[in-house]
């Protein structure tokens, strides 16, 4: 079931478009990465979900129904730019904030308290902000984002300025999110983060989207038929039978065995590809290789772009 | 509104706690009457520093006849003396040389040299001894010339010196005693104090927007809250601050009223009131005489004479609406603007109008019916100040509500542009913000 979707959302600022005819659909308890150079439109799709600004045309749905500004208590927001009141206790402004949308204060401190010390940061509850390390304040932040529990969680570069140690707990925190029930958009650069936690994605450029469907699906649809195969055999028998059908990208011969990295043209298979191989060479590792979300992100954006 | 009301509390709380709110709501009342406590008491005092002054008198007429005052003596020297004096004052031992030329009578000239400049005081005091002596001398040969007996004493009845009492006629008929000067300056401070609480407050509000907007804090508000509760809340719980300073500051006036009121009892009055013409330098000896016994609680009584209900109603409306109006064009600034520089050059022309308030307030409160004060108390601009500076003296009621529709209509237009202007630029970062700018903004769409 959808939890949240967006239909034909146009958005002009001034003179420039932001969003033209975007429409995604986001599936309830799953992790949809939403993806874009710089300036695409992702940070406008964002604040018209968060109600921040209201799309020229198109229409957004929350769990089947038109969303309206009290929807938005249902909603965690972790913006890219993200900041606190520096002067201000840690405890006091996560109960702030928390009430803001929409917590009792018993409810935002008992819930505070278990996040806080998930995080370890209990000690920090009656410091200022301005007291804490950059990467303190992020702890912080997602905390606030996600204490309210909400049904959309939206996440723009949530582990910039992360250690890797606080990243890693950070994705489990994620996940963890997503099993108890939560949706979450995703925004990021970081495709090693994409492939590891989208479910879904849609790739936005020039603000419009050029693609969208499971990750694993849209890496396959970028896949570009290489093969990195491993096999004991003659190099000059193997070029041979592979002739003009065949493209051999790189290939090395050693005692332990030679590898080849190929790619199949027009027409092909990847059993042809076997059959070709099988009167010249003993195959011993035969591995598609799937395009990183780097590789698909780079050529999808620079197609968009040529055409 | 739930949200309005969180916010609210929360920027109430958070400025009503700040050690510099408390420190300044107690001190600033005792620094203010300590301040004119300060200038009151040297005025009063003696002048202590002893000063020589060296007199060569071409004219030979007032050998003998200067009498030292306090600490300033005065030594008559012959004019070999002068010529050295003249060309070497310093380490003579003289604070100053007066000169008092041959043709004094007809010409009224003299000089005095010093090396340092004269304190006014002390310059004022040798005019006013010289000018003494030849009058009466003057007068004198008059009088010896007339033959008519005891002239002097005759003249000297004539001295008058009216007092004026003023009294104000009220609709119902009744006279209260009013004064001018007790008019005026409550009229002056009146519009002190609301300038100065729509400037502090107003402020107040762009800072902190524009902290919000600086931390990036505000996009995690705005996706909790509407920008106009987040305005709301903001500009309600900074009133709040302001009101409950007043109240404070009521408080404690009232309380000082009535422990400054038991300490000077008529008596102490009388002693103050006779010090304070005394420090006058005795100009006019006849008004000493008008001091009479009961000077302060005079004072006091023309001050619970003024209209203290609608001074203190006004005073609120003023200061609410006032502050309303600036502080949504303020919080708007702050909206824009993204760096501190760029809000100085925002702020100058936004508050300009307050500023021209405040430096029209002295001739507004001196002709509190003039066309100036008129103009400037009903334009809404302007008008929190000026209006609070003719207030003290009574005017029309229609001209009062004139000019609080027209603050009322101003402020409520001013805060629906400021609200446009304030979505579309609490998001909006690196850019140059100017007035053509803004205008801009008005006419975008959310």
């Amino acid at each position: 079931m959808e939890l949240f979707e967006a239909r034909n959302v146009n958005k002009v600022f001034a003179s420039t478009q932001a969003l033209t005819d975007v429409s995604i659909s986001v599936k309830e308890q799953s992790i949809f990465g939403l993806l874009g150079p710089n300036g695409a439109g992702k940070t406008t799709l964002i604040r018209i979900i968060n109600q921040i600004t209201a799309p020229d045309t198109g229409e957004i749905f929350l769990a089947g129904k038109q969303m309206t500004r009290a929807d938005i208590s249902k909603i965690g927001y972790l913006p890219e730019e993200r900041g606190l009141y520096k002067k201000m206790k840690i405890g006091e402004q996560a109960i702030y904030l928390a009430q803001l949308k929409g917590m009792s204060r018993g409810d935002a401190v008992r819930n505070l308290k278990l996040w806080f010390e998930k995080f370890d940061i209990m000690t920090w509850w009656n410091k200022k902000v301005e007291e804490l390390s950059k990467g303190m304040q992020q702890k912080v932040q997602f905390v606030t984002t996600v204490v309210h529990r909400p049904k959309l969680l939206i996440f723009d570069e949530p582990f910039s300025g992360f250690d890797p140690i606080n990243a890693n707990l950070l994705k489990s925190e994620i996940l963890k999110l997503r099993e108890d029930g939560a949706t979450i958009i995703f925004s990021t650069h970081n495709m090693g983060s994409v492939e590891e936690l989208c479910d879904n994605i849609a790739l936005i450029n020039k603000s419009v989207k050029i693609e969208d469907g499971p990750t694993d699906a849209i890496r396959e649809k970028y896949k570009s038929n290489i093969f990195d195969i491993s096999y004991s055999g003659n190099y000059a028998e193997v070029d041979r039978v592979l002739g003009s059908q065949y493209k051999i990208i790189e290939h090395a011969e050693s005692e332990k065995g030679n590898t080849l990295k190929v790619q199949y043209l027009n027409g092909n298979s990847n059993n042809d590809l076997i059959k070709a191989l099988m009167p010249v060479a003993e195959i011993r590792a035969f591995e598609e290789l799937i395009p990183s979300m780097n590789d698909v992100f780079i050529k999808a954006v620079e197609e968009a772009n040529r055409s | 509104m739930n949200n309005t009301f969180l916010i609210l509390k929360q920027e109430y709380l958070k400025r009503v706690k700040k050690k510099s709110f408390i420190i300044l709501t107690i001190l600033l009342p005792f620094l203010v009457a300590g301040v004119y406590g300060l200038v009151i008491y040297f005025s009063i005092k003696d002048d202590t520093e002893e000063r020589k002054i060296a007199v060569y008198d071409e004219s030979t007429l007032f050998l003998g006849q200067f009498d030292d005052t306090g600490a300033t003596k005065y030594y008559f020297i012959p004019e070999d003396k002068y010529t050295e004096l003249k060309t070497n004052l310093k380490g003579s031992g003289y604070y100053g040389l007066l000169y008092i030329p041959r043709d004094i009578y007809s010409n009224n000239q003299a000089q005095l040299i010093s090396e340092k400049q004269l304190p006014i005081e002390l310059a004022e005091q040798m005019e006013r001894k010289l000018s003494r002596f030849i009058e009466n001398d003057k007068r004198q040969k008059i009088i010896d010339e007339s033959g008519i007996p005891d002239l002097d004493e005759k003249l000297a009845q004539t001295r008058t010196s009216v007092r004026l009492s003023t009294l104000k006629l009220s609709e119902s008929g009744e006279t209260t005693e009013s004064s001018s000067i007790v008019a005026f300056i409550a009229s002056y401070a009146m519009g002190l104090i609301i300038y100065f609480f729509v400037f502090m407050y107003g402020a107040m509000v762009m800072r902190s927007v524009m902290e919000e907007k600086k931390n990036r804090i505000i996009e995690v508000i705005i996706s909790s809250v509407k920008p106009s509760q987040l305005m709301a809340g903001k500009v309600i719980g900074t009133a709040l601050v302001g009101l409950t300073q007043v109240a404070i500051w009521v408080t404690l006036g009232g309380i000082g009223l009535v422990v400054v009121s038991s300490l000077f009892a008529p008596e102490s009055a009388q002693q103050m009131g006779q010090s304070l013409m005394e420090a006058q330098g005795g100009m006019n000896p006849a008004a000493a005489q008008a001091v009479d016994s009961n000077q302060f609680t005079e004072v006091m009584g023309m001050i619970s004479n003024l209209n203290l209900p609608l001074i203190l109603f006004s005073f609120v409306f003023y200061f609410l609406a006032g502050y309303l109006l600036y502080s949504a064009l303020l919080g708007a600034v702050g909206a824009a603007v993204d760096n501190d520089e760029d809000s100085q050059q925002m702020v100058f022309p936004v508050t300009f109008p307050l500023i021209l308030s405040i430096m029209l307030l002295f001739p507004i409160a001196k002709n509190p019916e003039g066309q100036l004060a008129f103009w400037t108390s009903i334009i809404p601009f302007t008008s929190p100040v000026a209006m609070m500076a003719r207030i003290p003296y009574g005017l029309p009621a229609w001209e009062l509500l004139l000019s609080m529709f027209m603050l009322v209509l101003t402020t409520v237009g001013a805060i629906y542009a400021a609200a446009k202007i304030y979505r579309v630029g609490l998001l909006m970062y690196g850019k140059k913000v100017n007035l053509k700018e803004l205008v801009k903004w008005l006419r975008y769409k959310n």
